[in-house]
């Protein structure tokens, strides 16, 4: 029972949503997508924003929309960033905070005092809505939505309306709250980096039906699935630091199957890390190439080979053990190497990103 | 130099009396109707907002022609007061209350509807999601963000009470200290030939006016910032 069970069938004119989704009951799913895939109104009908005439909805055991059943928006135990702030612009920021927290009757474990901490708004309590930035708006939001103490947080891309540097300087803060809550969160976005970074299971919605739908390691491996992810289109890995290389400024990150070579950025022996591998920065070589700037050689085999969604590009999979990589070569390279699966080959990482 | 006489102080009086019910009844009436034109995409949206508007158009002696024929003694609102016991309405007080709720209800709805169309739904929403039920959302949130739509409204109906002359002259009369209101007074002045009093009130009609004008301006930038 410690899942989300959601079935929804909307059809609008121009617009339609048929979705059947079970979720995890904890951890961070991201519902990924282009504009206009559905991904909004599927987060609205979780809330009971929207009320899809046929839908199922049951979050850890609680029948919240059924036959006949109907919880409105504001019996649910949830909480919703928006992606812009929304906050009231009559109270100050604690007014804003308190709304929610003195309509929950429960006595809350997540009292104020701890979510102003969360999201280090300390300093800015007393102020009104328009007197913050824009990153100091949206962490006032967020901090809002966790002071009812929601069962489900649910997030609608509540980086998208920031600049680069504000969505940095709120993502340490998601990724605080992603490690200290215990509660599901569902996050709407379109943006790769911000799954890559937070995101445990991805949803990938097109045209109001699920592409795919399973844990993240899992689904962005996969490469069956039309997922149109361009340039981002790589593998996340978990990792941990097992050496830091002063000399040369380096870390050593091992994962199940091999090690990887990285800018050290800071990180402490035995930090654990989440690797992004992009399939654009993964070559593939027949022979163990012996004098190359790339310091991260690993030797694997060819899973499976399929074209990309550019014409002349492929995009080859392939096992370092058990741990799947993907590299996006050209298909003249697969002719000229005569790549096909089960081939032992080489791989040549030329960069390996931190997720976080 | 002109000293006001006591007929004067009780046509004012009665008008102040009748503008501040007015603004009261219409402010209890008016926002319901308001709220519910700004969220409805009832097909019956149009037709409403254009009977609210009608009295903007009409002239006052139309409304006041149909109110007199619907208040009297053959009239469907006269029959029932009739049998209520309460008499007839035309050329009483409440008469004049009901006429002028009818006559400046566009002044109070329009500015309302316009601050909760502007503030659309997503306060709202937000809200709901803060476990806020719709009645709650509506006094806690709604409302004050409307504020400065509701100020407006409510200068402007009380302003537009004052200054009408048509349907009361209809539906009213022109009986001293129940139905003769600031308007009426002068039109009985300069009807009389008594032009120094008819200068004397009138001017303080225009200073009321403008003051009222001068006072939506001066409050309304430092009010639109929260909206």
């Amino acid at each position: 029972m410690n899942n989300i069970q959601a079935r929804f069938k909307i059809d609008w004119p121009g617009f339609s949503l048929d979705v059947d989704l079970s979720l995890p009951g904890r951890g961070v799913t991201a519902l990924f997508g282009s504009s206009g895939c559905g991904k909004t109104t599927l987060l609205r009908s979780i809330a009971g924003l929207e009320r899809p005439p046929k839908g199922f909805l049951r979050v850890n055991g609680d029948i919240w929309q059924d036959e006949g059943i109907w919880v409105p928006t504001h019996r649910r135990p949830l909480a919703y960033v928006f992606q812009e702030s929304s906050l009231f612009p009559h109270l100050s920021v604690m007014g804003n905070l308190q709304y929610g927290q003195q309509r929950v009757s429960q006595a809350s474990p997540f009292d104020l005092s701890q979510v102003i901490e969360l999201l280090g708004i300390e300093a800015l309590l007393t102020r009104k809505p328009d007197a913050l930035s824009g990153g100091e708006r949206q962490r006032v939001a967020i901090a809002r939505a966790l002071a009812v103490n929601p069962r489900l947080l649910l997030m609608d891309e509540p980086l998208a309306a920031l600049d680069m540097q504000r969505k940095q300087e709120i993502l340490p803060y998601l990724e605080r709250m992603q490690k200290t809550l215990d509660i599901p969160i569902i996050y709407v976005t379109h943006a790769p980096d911000e799954v890559a970074r937070l995101a445990h299971h991805i949803v990938m919605l097109e045209h109001g039906k699920v592409m795919a739908s399973g844990s993240l390691y899992d689904t962005l491996s996969r490469v069956d699935l039309p997922l149109r992810l361009g340039d981002d289109r790589g593998v996340i890995i978990d990792a941990h630091v097992s050496e830091i290389d002063r000399q040369w400024h380096l870390a050593r990150l091992d994962f199940a199957d091999g090690t990887f070579w990285t800018r050290d950025q800071g990180l402490a022996l035995q930090d654990q890390a989440r690797l992004h591998i992009l399939a654009r920065d993964v070559s593939i070589a027949r022979e163990k190439p012996l004098q190359s700037s790339i310091q991260n050689i690993l030797a694997g085999r060819i899973d499976r080979c399929v074209d990309d969604d550019v014409p002349g590009s492929v995009i080859v999979r392939v096992l370092i053990g058990e741990t799947p990589l993907l590299a996006r070569i050209t298909a003249r390279a697969v002719a000229d190497l005569a790549l096909k699966p089960g081939d032992a080959v080489w791989v040549q990482v030329k960069s390996v990103a931190l997720a976080r | 130099m002109w000293t006001p006489e006591p007929e004067v102080w009780q046509a004012i009086w009665l008008t102040v009396q009748l503008s501040a019910i007015v603004t009261l009844i219409l402010l209890i009436a008016g926002t319901p109707i308001a709220w519910w034109l700004s969220r409805t995409n009832s097909a019956w949206k149009a037709p409403i907002a254009a009977v609210v508007a009608l009295p903007l158009v009409l002239p006052p002696t139309v409304l006041g022609f149909y109110l007199l024929i619907a208040m009297g003694p053959e009239g469907p609102v006269g029959r029932v007061t009739q049998t209520l016991g309460l008499g007839q309405l035309p050329f009483t007080f409440p008469g004049l209350v009901i006429a002028s709720v009818f006559y400046s209800l566009p002044f109070m709805v329009q500015p309302l509807q316009n601050a909760f169309e502007a503030m659309g739904r997503r306060p709202l929403e937000v809200a709901a999601t803060l476990r806020a039920s719709p009645m709650d959302a509506f006094f806690t949130v709604a409302v004050p963000m409307a504020l400065p739509g509701f100020l407006t409204a409510c200068v402007m109906t009380f302003a537009h009470t004052v200054g009408e002359f048509g349907v009361v002259l209809m539906i009213g009369g022109n009986l001293a200290g129940e139905t003769r209101v600031a308007s009426v007074q002068i039109y009985d002045y300069v009807e009389a030939m008594q032009y120094p009093q008819a200068h004397g009130l009138a001017a303080i009609m225009v200073a009321f006016s403008f003051i009222v004008l001068l006072l939506l301006q001066i409050w309304r930038p430092v009010t639109r910032k929260g909206a």
